[in-house]
């Protein structure tokens, strides 16, 4: 791997300990330094109002832009709701094998499906979808096995059903040794 | 997935392209994208995709133009049709086009991925079934079956057209012509195929094990009957019973199968219980069936029901040209399953070959071929690989049958008349030596 460190970057408001309980679980995933930084973007200029929602690929290319380098991987976290123009919505989106990547919180929540809220439900589907975009941007393409953190999810169900980290041979696909190594 | 799927996205819209491109990426699927049908077409001659993905509304030729001409180009191509204004004419119009489905962009995630999956699947089967396909016509055109000779070419024409119909077949020929391939031929092209080709040796079992085998038995109906035993005809329900060396068989048992022919109905041994049976009757021999109805060594009744079609197949003596080809089958044959390079045959050593009697047909030919292969040099077959010496056509003013007879003898004499290791070194079945014994009236020492 070239790039020494992991940086999220948060835009928006995010609470303290959410995002060291995140931190935590990416340095132990990727086995990298994970740092913080506040970014500020003016999101209404990737607002669309015909759908209500923030356009993802213009996101991405303008934290790519904005906020990346090529010692890092730069991944934003969001909490307004994603869309790409053929797709309703994302979660997140990274660029494969590139340094940049974004991840939404904004449908990871029960609220937004008439569920009563769980804060450590929330905490553990975003650490999940930021393991997975950070997964892309190491060059990791969907995975077949579904407790695998980077098998596809469409749906928060189906975040629920896979673990928080990656699986033996995508740990080996991007040179991270066994835990037990 | 077997193998990776290909998509082809067509879409004027760059960022659509993009998107649709890292999504796919992330699938693990091949993409291509073209910013016009233009461009998607002129890709597709070079190249071609297993799904193609396309927008409806694009500057110059519209999806709907592009989607006919694909379907012009490879009627097979999975097209997925994309717009932004859905209209049921439209619609209705990309589904008579041919298109696979019709979608309406933005789509939600979980859709576009069941409808690549969806695609995905019905290629994968498409795949499969080629294969099966494949497995299917190797399993039909019988591939041991090999000559261009005009007599194997009617009789292969013959398998060909017998093999639709339910009617009795009688096959003839001299031993090691390759009856029971053209019985496994007729019934690889039969409607019967996916049910059981049953084959019995009559000429192998006395009459009360031919009777049993045949009929099946109850527990206890003899002794040493413990368990209750399917027969032969009952395993080949729906499919086809191939009797070989039917002229064996005794005069019982001859009226026992006209009945059972004539009726499909029949008893186990030692059973009370009628069954059923829907089977086929294929049979082989190579005496003269005819002559024995006229001597009366076989029932001219069974005769009639039996030779509703006769197919001759001819010895290899008189389809010479089919020599060649054959060698080079067995040679690719034996070379594959000893895991060694294809060698070649020398043209002396050929020609020697096409000059050679062969009284044991094609399978005489096949273990000459087999044999040549292990002692030879591994790089082509010599003359000296072959034991043709002492049976060369122009060698002897004697017959074949002379010469057949002799080295049978030669050979039972050397192994103490032991069959098993007679028939091993003679390179021929149990069956066949055994005939062969009663067809020149051979005795032991012990026996004269």
């Amino acid at each position: 791997m070239i790039q020494q460190q992991i940086t999220l970057i948060s835009f928006g408001y995010f609470r303290k300990d959410i995002l060291e309980v995140i931190a935590e679980e990416v340095k132990h995933q990727f086995l990298l330094p994970v740092i913080f930084r506040e970014g500020r973007l003016d999101l209404s200029e990737f607002y669309d109002p015909a759908r209500r929602q923030y356009n993802g690929n213009r996101l991405l290319k303008q934290v790519d832009a904005e906020f990346s380098s090529d010692e890092a991987k730069t991944l934003g976290l969001f909490s307004v709701d994603l869309f790409i123009p053929i797709l309703t919505y994302i979660f997140g989106q990274a660029a494969l094998n590139g340094r940049t990547g974004i991840a939404s919180l904004y449908r990871l929540s029960n609220e937004r499906y008439g569920i009563e809220p769980d804060d450590k439900l929330l905490l553990e589907r975003f650490t999940k979808e930021v393991i997975h975009e950070l997964g892309h941007t190491f060059g990791l393409v969907h995975c077949i096995n579904p407790s695998c953190v980077m098998h596809s999810s469409n749906y928060v169900e189906d975040i629920d059903q896979k673990e928080q980290h990656l699986c033996m041979p995508c740990r080996h696909k991007i040179s991270i040794p066994d835990f037990d190594d | 997935m077997t193998r990776k799927i290909s998509i082809l996205i067509v879409d004027d819209e760059e960022s659509v392209r993009d998107s649709l491109y890292s999504w796919f990426i992330e699938d693990r699927y091949r993409v291509e994208c073209a910013e016009n049908a233009k461009v998607a077409l002129s890709m597709l001659e070079s190249e071609s995709f297993d799904i193609i993905l396309a927008d409806i509304k694009m500057p110059g030729m519209d999806g709907m133009e592009m989607l006919r001409r694909i379907k012009a180009m490879r009627k097979e191509s999975i097209v997925i049709m994309m717009t932004a204004f859905a209209t049921v004419d439209t619609a209705v119009q990309a589904l008579k086009d041919g298109a696979f489905d019709y979608v309406t962009k933005p789509f939600d995630p979980d859709d576009l991925s069941h409808l690549i999956r969806n695609a995905a699947k019905l290629i994968t089967l498409a795949d499969e079934n080629v294969v099966l396909k494949e497995k299917v016509m190797m399993l039909e055109n019988v591939e041991d079956l090999v000559g261009k000779s005009d007599a194997m070419q009617k009789v292969l024409g013959q398998v060909e057209s017998v093999a639709q119909s339910n009617s009795s077949v009688i096959i003839t020929g001299e031993s090691g012509t390759g009856k029971e391939l053209i019985a496994k031929a007729i019934h690889s092209n039969s409607p019967r195929k996916f049910f059981p080709l049953v084959s019995v040796h009559c000429g192998a079992l006395t009459e009360s094990l031919l009777e049993s085998e045949l009929f099946g038995h109850e527990k206890g109906a003899f002794t040493g009957a413990m368990y209750n035993r399917k027969g032969r005809f009952e395993m080949a329900d729906s499919g086809t019973i191939f009797l070989d060396e039917i002229a064996t068989i005794s005069t019982k048992m001859q009226i026992e199968l006209l009945r059972v022919l004539e009726t499909k109905r029949f008893v186990r041994v030692g059973g009370n219980k009628e069954i059923t049976s829907d089977f086929r009757v294929i049979c082989a021999t190579n005496k003269d069936l005819k002559n024995m109805v006229e001597k009366g060594t076989f029932r001219e009744d069974l005769f009639y029901r039996l030779n509703v079609v006769n197919i001759h197949i001819p010895p290899l003596r008189e389809r010479v040209g089919d020599i060649p080809l054959l060698v080079e089958y067995f040679i690719k044959k034996y070379c594959t399953s000893m895991n060694k390079p294809p060698i070649k045959i020398d043209s002396a050593a050929l020609r020697r070959l096409e000059e050679f009697s062969f009284p044991g047909n094609v399978r005489e030919l096949e273990n000459m071929v087999e044999r040549a292969i292990v002692i030879g040099n591994g790089k082509k077959i010599q003359v000296r690989d072959l034991p043709l010496e002492k049976n060369l056509i122009d060698s002897s003013a004697e017959s074949l049958d002379d010469h057949e007879k002799n080295h049978i003898f030669q050979i039972l004499t050397k192994y103490d008349w032991n069959i098993t290791r007679s028939a091993k070194a003679l390179k021929v079945d149990r069956v066949t030596l055994y005939n062969k014994i009663r067809k020149y009236e051979l005795k032991s020492a012990e026996d004269k």
